[in-house]
């Protein structure tokens, strides 16, 4: 039992190293150091950072590359913000309205009637279960349409982007039923609880973490069994596992799906914490952002997406409140960075001068010379850049030398 | 003459055309229980296309190509593996960043739906199997190694243990000495002539002194048609053989 859960769950020792160190920076550290407005903005990046999760599982392991997540995170926070946008629409609430009862911007675009597709957004358990079912059940469709026609690579990139591109559109142009490009706006209340008082900010702001590292976790044991070698082989030699008696694409089908869900959990998360939801978080430019997160964290590490996330937000953060229009140079400038120079991410990055770390802090701490880390399994996986580290590759070695 | 359905693979008028170019054109042959058929032929001539024909990687434009009586050309790829036919490639196909224990366990037939890959555990009968096929590929001693680490030969041998875990009645094998040295030729005719037993093989092979080792029959191709079949002896003193080779 304790082996699954820290081969399975943690990814082996490095692995529960690294998620030890990103649970007490998310849950103890942020809490502690961050006033409530800063706490709030990272739980806000961390939102993102779901999206950032699902692109490893899908880029870093699997090869796709999507450029239209934020369609994902956008249903999932669409979904929520109905559900919120309903409650802060009863009939006393908009008592000025001419059709009283429905949300402010139908009103405003002379819709008398809840459209039918709203209805069930009323219920709480249906929005919960919409959050996880559209995104995932749209996700089928399209996966089902591209990769069992073997539609891959840049095709596929270009196709989830016109679809992010499509969605927008959709919401903006049907304004009546969407609250077009001001999105879902002024949601207060969750089944009676004030959502914008500082006590639900901080609670939101833990939910959002458990979520998050649930999700962390749920990836690593995805990846840390015979699902994720085969992941991998796949990436390496495709044909060679459809002709060992696999259906290649209904895994990744299954994966685009399961991305799909983290980043709607996500999009929900988004909308609690910050209050509201708009097409401006579907798009395209928010869904390059996402992969850009995933890119700088490292596409094959989990944690590093987090961090990814985190940092390149809070440059945004910091860049837009001081030069704002210096920021989309950087941040192009920082993928192309990234892509020259740190193929693998920060988390690259770490992997690479993680044993020189290590073994300096051992030789602090025992003054011998010899470090105790083994240096050498990591060797040869940073040796080649495609190789990608990391620590679910940890699990890999370490499993089949035992 | 046995009767249709007696033969493992039946392969009836099967054609295929790339933009009017016919790689393989009418092609009839049938393969038999435990044979070993080796399939020869210069440059061009169609024989890693049959391979592809058979295993789904192309598909026909006409004719059938029957499995055990079962039609093949309409089944998707990893249907006709699961049917029974396993193929290696030319160029060793192994999973370079996985263990050789790994890659043999993803062989494995067992797991292969997506939730059965999932909760797929790696079980005594499980590892019992990866290691007496990697006994039988000459890879015992290094399972913990990276695949990708190994001589070609042994990435040669790896696949086709990778085959073998399957335990197909109709293994294919194209070039499989290719890149190897003297003495890994010997060891791998031997272990053909081991593992043919209770399946039959289809080989495509240039090396003559292997191909002598290991053929029950030899199907010379040329230009996507058969030239001539039979003994290896009766093929090499065929005079349109002669000519194809060495007329050119």
């Amino acid at each position: 039992m304790k082996s699954f859960i820290t081969q399975r769950l943690l990814g082996g020792k490095s692995g529960a190293i690294g998620f030890l160190i990103i649970s007490a920076l998310i849950l103890v550290v942020f809490p502690l150091f961050l006033d409530l407005f800063r706490l709030n903005l990272v739980g806000k990046y961390l939102t993102y950072a779901f999206v950032a999760v699902g692109l490893v599982l899908l880029w870093g392991y699997v090869g796709i590359l999507s450029l239209g997540q934020g369609v994902f995170f956008g249903l999932g926070g669409y979904c929520m913000a109905m559900f919120l946008k309903l409650e802060a629409s009863s009939p006393e609430n908009t008592a000025i309205q001419s059709t009283p009862g429905i949300p402010d911007f139908m009103d405003w675009n002379q819709i008398t009637e809840l459209p039918w597709f709203w209805e069930p957004f009323s219920s709480f358990g249906f929005t919960l279960l919409a959050i996880l079912v559209i995104p995932a059940l749209f996700a089928f469709i399209i996966g089902v349409a591209m990769f069992k026609r073997r539609v891959g690579g840049v095709y596929f990139a270009i196709i989830t982007q016109a679809i992010a591109l499509i969605l927008t559109v959709l919401i903006v142009g049907q304004q009546g039923y969407t609250g077009g490009i001001n999105g879902i706006t002024d949601l207060r209340t969750l089944n009676g609880w004030d959502i914008r008082d500082d006590s639900a900010k901080y609670i939101l702001y833990f939910v959002n973490a458990f979520l998050l590292l649930a999700c962390v976790v749920l990836v690593r044991y995805l990846m840390t069994g015979k699902f994720g070698r085969l992941l991998l082989a796949m990436k390496d030699k495709e044909d060679r596992v459809r002709f060992s008696g696999y259906d290649v694409s209904n895994f990744k089908i299954f994966i685009f799906c399961v991305a799909a869900m983290i980043s709607a959990i996500g999009g929900a998360m988004f909308t609690l914490q910050v209050g509201f939801m708009s097409p401006s978080f579907v798009g395209i430019v928010p869904s390059i952002e996402m992969v850009i997160f995933a890119a700088v964290g490292g596409r094959m590490s989990v944690i590093g997406a987090v961090y990814g996330a985190l940092f390149v937000s809070f440059g945004k953060t910091f860049f837009s409140e001081s030069m704002p229009e210096v920021w989309l140079y950087l941040m192009g400038a920082l993928f192309i960075a990234v892509v020259m120079f740190f193929p693998n991410g920060l988390a690259g990055v770490y992997d690479k001068y993680k044993g020189k770390l290590f073994s300096l802090l051992n030789r602090k701490k025992t003054g011998t010379p010899q470090d105790k880390v083994e240096p050498s399994t990591k060797s040869n996986v940073v040796a080649e850049p495609d190789k990608a580290s990391l620590s679910v590759d940890d699990a890999h070695s370490e499993k089949s030398t035992s | 003459m046995s009767s249709n359905t007696d033969f493992v693979l039946a392969v009836e008028d099967l054609t295929v055309s790339f933009d009017g170019f016919k790689a393989v054109n009418g092609l009839t042959f049938y393969l038999d229980k435990d044979e070993v058929r080796v399939v020869i032929g210069p440059n061009g001539a169609g024989k890693t296309t049959v391979l592809d024909l058979i295993c789904g990687k192309t598909r026909a434009t006409s004719g059938s190509i029957k499995f055990k009586g079962h039609e093949l050309t309409k089944l998707s790829e990893h249907k006709i593996v699961r049917a029974g036919v396993g193929r290696k490639f030319q160029t060793p196909s192994i999973y370079e960043n996985l263990s050789v224990f790994e890659n043999l366990e993803i062989s494995y037939p067992a797991g292969r739906g997506v939730f059965g890959s999932i909760a797929f555990k790696r079980t005594a009968e499980v590892d019992t199997r990866v290691n007496e096929v990697a006994g039988d590929i000459f890879l015992s001693d290094l399972l913990d190694m990276e695949a990708g680490l190994l001589s070609h030969g042994q990435k040669q041998w790896l696949e086709i243990g990778m085959l073998l875990i399957q335990d197909p009645e109709l293994l294919m094998l194209d070039e499989p000495v290719a890149g190897m040295s003297v003495k890994e030729r010997e060891q791998t005719a031997e272990l053909l002539n081991r593992i043919c037993k209770g399946r039959s093989v289809l080989v495509i092979e240039h090396d003559m002194d292997f191909v002598a080792r290991i053929a029950h029959k030899v199907t010379v191709l040329h230009q996507g048609q058969i030239l001539a079949e039979g003994s290896m002896e009766s093929v090499q003193n065929d005079p349109k053989v002669i000519e194809v080779y060495l007329g050119h």
